[in-house]
């Protein structure tokens, strides 16, 4: 972990009608550092991950870039769905990226087969979405976000419709490409083991108008075990992420 | 029974029950040709006048189809144009409307009075049935997924980028289900032109052999032409049908 990528500072969104998404936040994130937004639906954490995106606008605040902003490339986004385009193969669906920056398809091709066989689907490559299990297409959603190497990930719960087993594989499977290709995460998620169990820092937040409440270090060895999910050490600090949550639902 | 394979014999079996009533029918009431021929009758009266028939059904073929292409084409670029802005859209939106509305038969013999021939039959054939496409098309441009929007717009993708990879291929399976309607529809503004129009000479299209044989009291030969334009719309319709399971089954869509 290097200087910080990225720092939102006082970040607020209000929308036309007055409702508040967002209120005050602020946190910063360290290269090749992996935090988790955990809070309950509707608390902005989605909001603040397009903030940082740039896909929306904060109404106060800002986020601080020392480096510079992104550039195309910089920044891959995972969203709850896999959002592909159904009508295009999954290799077509990596190549979008490289396609809207005027890449060709042959000097793209190396980066591409690269980010599929590290989501593990050399063998599907030609295959469309429809033909995709919900897990397969995720990972296609992975491959395109990771395709471009970009320095900072943004997940907006991107496994939570998926079933616990396949979770859990994609969870590791998300961590040695992260120890690979030494990308930033931030990760937003509603589920407290998830977020432990993936991020150097987990941050609670309240719920609408959303706040960081609590900025809690998971203190974990790396890399993790999947058996670590059932030791003492982890159930603690989901203990302690869980009343952070509860108190600031209270809050 | 709904197997592929037997699913039509249901369907048949009625239909030759149909035809077998009505040619009873005919004859036990002993009703004159003039009033209602029998199915045999018209059978008979196809097969002499087939020549005759389907050098009219060739004439409003042509002029069903131009005006179809014409407008699956003018459809399809005006929805494109109108998605550019908000603005365009507000501007055009009420012609194309105004155009949908109004009753084609009322206007076509203006239109007949300006243009000459086939021009006059494509160009009110083609007011009739472009709307669809447009309609259509327009709200498949606007049905792509928002977060995709968001994908492109985060990889900084140009508009028509955004127009061309994304707009394009969603607003696909819209378009094929607005062309199946304008098929019909063309169809039936040749009909129409054609009722209005009412040219002679050799040349004439089916409508007119109705509106001709209708004045002979030739109603034998009327229903035959009738069974030739109803034939002729159900093709068109499986036909585009069929296309259309093809291309969307290409890009792993499903049909509408």
């Amino acid at each position: 972990m290097t200087g910080p990528l990225f720092r939102a500072v006082a970040v607020g969104r209000a929308f036309p009608d007055g409702t508040r998404a967002l209120q005050d936040t602020s946190f910063g994130m360290a290269d090749g550092e992996i935090v988790s937004l955990l809070g309950p639906s509707g608390c902005g954490k989605s909001t603040l991950l397009r903030i940082v995106a740039g896909l929306d606008d904060a109404t106060e605040g800002r986020i601080d870039w020392p480096d510079g902003g992104p550039g195309s490339g910089d920044t891959g986004f995972v969203f709850q769905d896999p959002t592909l385009m159904p009508w295009a193969s999954a290799r077509e669906n990596v190549y979008l990226p490289f396609r809207i920056r005027g890449v060709s398809r042959d000097d793209a091709r190396i980066a591409i087969d690269d980010a599929l066989s590290l989501v593990g689907l050399d063998d599907f490559a030609d295959h469309l979405p429809g033909r995709l299990s919900g897990g397969m297409r995720m990972r296609v959603s992975v491959a395109r976000a990771l395709a471009t190497r970009p320095k900072l990930l943004l997940m907006d719960e991107p496994f939570a419709a998926l079933d616990e087993i396949t979770r859990h594989r994609l969870n590791d499977d998300l961590l040695r490409i992260q120890s690979e290709r030494r990308c930033t995460i931030l990760f937003v998620t509603h589920s407290v083991s998830e977020s432990v169990y993936l991020s150097h820092r987990v941050c609670v937040m309240t719920e609408r108008p959303g706040r960081i409440a609590a900025d809690i270090p998971t203190g974990l060895p790396w890399p993790r075990q999947p058996d670590m999910r059932t030791s003492a050490e982890f159930a603690a600090i989901c203990r302690r992420v869980s009343a952070a949550l509860t108190g600031a639902a209270a809050a | 029974m709904t197997d592929s394979r037997t699913g039509w014999i249901p369907p048949t079996v009625i239909f030759a029950g149909i035809l077998a009533g009505w040619e009873m029918l005919v004859r036990i009431f002993e009703v004159p040709p003039y009033v209602l021929p029998g199915p045999l009758l018209i059978g008979e009266t196809f097969g002499k006048d087939s020549a005759l028939l389907f050098s009219s059904l060739a004439v409003t073929l042509r002029i069903t189809l131009t005006a179809l292409f014409f407008a699956a084409l003018g459809g399809a670029l005006l929805a494109f144009v109108m998605s550019w802005s908000r603005w365009l859209e507000r501007s055009l939106m009420p012609y194309a409307i105004v155009a949908q509305v109004t009753p084609i038969v009322a206007v076509a013999p203006l239109i007949i009075l300006w243009l000459d021939g086939d021009a006059a039959l494509v160009l009110c054939a083609w007011i009739v049935a472009f709307f669809p496409v447009l309609a259509n098309t327009m709200a498949g441009l606007k049905s792509a997924d928002p977060n995709l929007n968001a994908l492109f717009r985060l990889y900084g993708a140009k508009r028509w980028q955004v127009q061309a990879w994304l707009e394009a291929p969603c607003a696909l399976p819209y378009f094929l289900a607005g062309l199946k309607i304008s098929g019909g529809l063309s169809l039936i503004g040749a009909v129409v032109a054609e009722f209005v129009a009412g040219t002679g000479g050799a040349a004439t299209g089916l409508a007119y052999r109705i509106l001709e044989a209708g004045y002979r009291l030739q109603i034998p030969r009327l229903f035959a032409a009738l069974v030739l334009l109803s034939a002729a719309g159900i093709a068109i319709h499986a036909v585009i049908g069929w296309a259309s399971r093809r291309l969307m089954a290409r890009f792993g869509m499903e049909a509408p």
